[in-house]
């Protein structure tokens, strides 16, 4: 495990055992964020991951998006050795109240922080994420993400606060086709548009920045996406 | 000259060698024969197609055929999942009625050699990752049945991926020396003296069920060792520990109320056990969806198998110092008492106890470290729905802090196991 990431694991570790040792006397058991003990280790209490570290905050992304991971991690269109493992006998009813149950979470997100760039590569990031780069077919990340980046229903994903190293990976992983969305695949052709330097300048920005207490995904819309994408199909 | 005599005898030595060598290889060749018929291209089945088709579904679940013959998220029956074992890999092949990559050519006699003499429609032996040690005591009746069903699933045209396995074991030669050593076709004979239900759990689990392909201890060249059927064994990827059957202080089921066996193999979950690792995926994919009467049938004759406890791997358990004992103690309190409680009791129907636990006890400290590390949850089954999960404390914990919460689980609150070193833990993948 790269040592960076050791601090931010410590950090869960602290995180959990305070959480789990707060629930320990008497809360009911017979609830879904007590079936789903599993998740907090990484994920964080209620699903609220921090931007330290690698792993996502998946409390109130939309359930269509998280059904779909789940199952793209089931189905090995997505990998990692952990959630590969933890899914594997988990039947399509439970995944769907999974996905649910983080999708309910109405949990505040950390605040804003410094995103580390110099100002050209802070420009560049914006210019990305509110105009895209349309002369190389990238549309901005605000008209799939909404207006706010957090994210649209039914299935896709807000993107703020997520941590800059899960950002930069998931980028990387769809450019190298070690992640697969259903076809046609919208974020691998994005992603293999975007040079390194602009993925880890987006991943850095979105990473730090925050969104009010209260801030939902937008509603579904019937208007077209700039770019076909089977992970949103109905 | 001296030389003369000297090299007569050598001739001769030479000649009755070759002799040996060659009346050897002939009774490699004829046990690799023994009881097989040339393929038949099947009768007209007696019974209506859809009945046959349903059936043959119902025993490919009793079978786990998908379970290797299908890869996460692939099409169904198209093959390519690979078994890892000590001499290298063997990748399940295309079962769909594909001409060209599946088994679209083969009559109902090809799979039924297949099936019980473990060979080819090609002529070639197969390698017994196939289970057919176990399939070949599966009837013909069932056998048609699963040729039907398998006929009428989609055919997908998926060449098959070579096998990696390591010279010699890649070749045809020592898979006859291992099939003569390890393999003879059965029959399943019913016994007069058990119940109609025994007979039948026999027959499930010695045959489709292939419960002793892991459930059995395999010796240097992955044959069931002498006695050694149900008697546990490590899988042949050295991952997880298949308990004996044979022992009720491993998996044996003897003394258990016959409903409690049902539900561990049925909802994955019973009064004082809970399915994990390989086992879970046994029950998520398979036995869940056998019938109750052929649930009530296992449950029989696993209850009813004779007991054989294992030799005891230590003289006298080895007791952890308290010092040492002490890193175990503060990480459970931190990581585990939460959900199993402050002194291994556990949480009826949602966190096993570790007091008195089986796997926590059992020899090889594989399986408890695997669940420390990889956590899991229990099959999602109609029985038990929505179960718990444990988290997958490997993302957390190092080596040395799993082997020292695992010495303290099982040397606390009446556990007397073994301690469990970092290099153990290492080992375990």
């Amino acid at each position: 495990m790269k040592p960076a990431l050791l601090r931010p694991i410590a950090a869960f570790a602290l995180l959990l055992a305070s959480a789990v040792a707060a629930r320990a006397a008497g809360a009911a058991l017979d609830t879904m964020a007590q079936r789903l003990q599993a998740c907090a280790v990484c994920h964080g209490k209620e699903g609220r991951a921090t931007r330290d570290g690698f792993f996502p905050r998946i409390a109130g992304k939309p359930a269509g998006y998280l059904y779909r991971q789940l199952r793209n991690f089931q189905d090995g269109r997505r990998r990692n050795a952990a959630m590969d493992l933890l899914l594997q006998n988990l039947s399509d009813d439970y995944l769907h109240e999974i996905a649910g149950y983080f999708a309910s979470l109405d949990l505040p997100y950390p605040p804003a922080a410094k995103n580390g760039l110099d100002a050209a590569r802070q420009q560049l990031a914006q210019t990305l994420v509110r105009d895209g780069a349309p002369g190389r077919q990238i549309p901005p990340c605000a008209a799939c993400h909404g207006a706010a980046l957090a994210g649209r229903l039914p299935a896709i994903p807000g993107l703020l606060t997520l941590p800059a190293y899960y950002l930069s990976g998931q980028l990387g992983a769809w450019r190298t086709d070690a992640r697969h969305a259903a076809a046609p695949d919208c974020m691998a052709d994005i992603a293999k548009r975007l040079k390194p330097e602009e993925i880890s300048a987006i991943a850095q920005w979105l990473s730090a920045q925050t969104l009010p207490a209260g801030t939902h995904p937008e509603a579904a819309s019937t208007a077209p996406l700039p770019l076909r994408c089977g992970s949103v199909a109905p | 000259m001296s030389g003369q005599p000297a090299r007569r005898v050598a001739a001769r030595v030479a000649i009755a060698l070759v002799a040996a060598l060659c009346a050897l290889a002939a009774l490699v060749a004829w046990l690799n024969v023994r009881d097989e018929a040339a393929p038949d291209a099947g009768a007209a089945p007696a019974t209506p197609a859809a009945t046959l088709v349903e059936r043959g579904a119902y025993l490919a679940r009793a079978g786990n055929c998908m379970g290797c013959h299908t890869v996460a998220g692939g099409a169904r029956f198209a093959g390519g999942r690979a078994i890892d074992t000590p001499f290298g890999a063997v990748v399940a092949p295309n079962l769909t009625p594909d001409v060209a990559t599946g088994i679209g050519a083969w009559s109902a006699g090809d799979f039924w050699r297949a099936l019980h003499n473990g060979r080819s429609r090609s002529g070639r032996l197969l390698y017994p990752a196939f289970p057919y040690p176990s399939f070949t005591n599966v009837t013909r009746a069932d056998s048609d049945a699963l040729y039907a069903y398998l006929r009428s699933v989609p055919a997908v045209a998926r060449p098959n991926d070579a096998n990696a396995l390591r010279f010699p074991f890649d070749t045809q030669v020592a898979l006859a020396v291992w099939r003569a050593l390890y393999f003879r076709p059965g029959a399943f004979a019913p016994d007069a003296a058990q119940s109609a239900a025994w007979n039948r759990g026999k027959y499930l689990v010695e045959g489709l069920g292939h419960c002793a392909a892991c459930h059995s201890g395999r010796n240097a060249l992955g044959g069931i060792a002498r006695n050694a059927e149900f008697a546990g064994g490590l899988m042949p990827d050295a991952s997880w520990y298949a308990p004996s059957l044979a022992a009720p202080a491993e998996a044996g089921v003897q003394g258990w109320p016959r409903e409690q066996v049902v539900r561990l193999l049925r909802d994955g979950v019973a009064e004082h056990a809970v399915v994990s690792g390989p086992m879970a995926e046994v029950v998520y994919a398979s036995t869940q969806y056998l019938d109750r009467a052929d649930l009530d049938a296992m449950a029989a004759y696993l209850g009813a198998l004779p007991r054989r406890e294992p030799e005891p791997e230590h003289e006298d358990a080895e007791r952890t110092s308290d010092g040492a004992l002490a890193r175990g103690d503060k990480l459970y309190a931190s990581y585990c008492a939460a959900c199993h409680g402050d002194h291994g009791q556990g949480v009826a129907g949602a966190y096993p106890a570790l007091a008195g636990n089986r796997l926590v006890a059992l020899a090889s400290p594989n399986n408890l470290v695997q669940l420390i590390r990889h956590g899991g949850f229990a099959p999602a089954t109609a029985g038990n729905p929505r179960p718990y999960g444990m988290p997958p404390y490997g993302q957390l914990l190092d080596d040395d802090a799993i082997a020292a919460v695992s010495t303290f689980v099982r040397q606390s609150w009446g556990n007397a196991a073994g301690p469990v070193t970092p290099l153990q833990v290492l080992q375990v993948r």
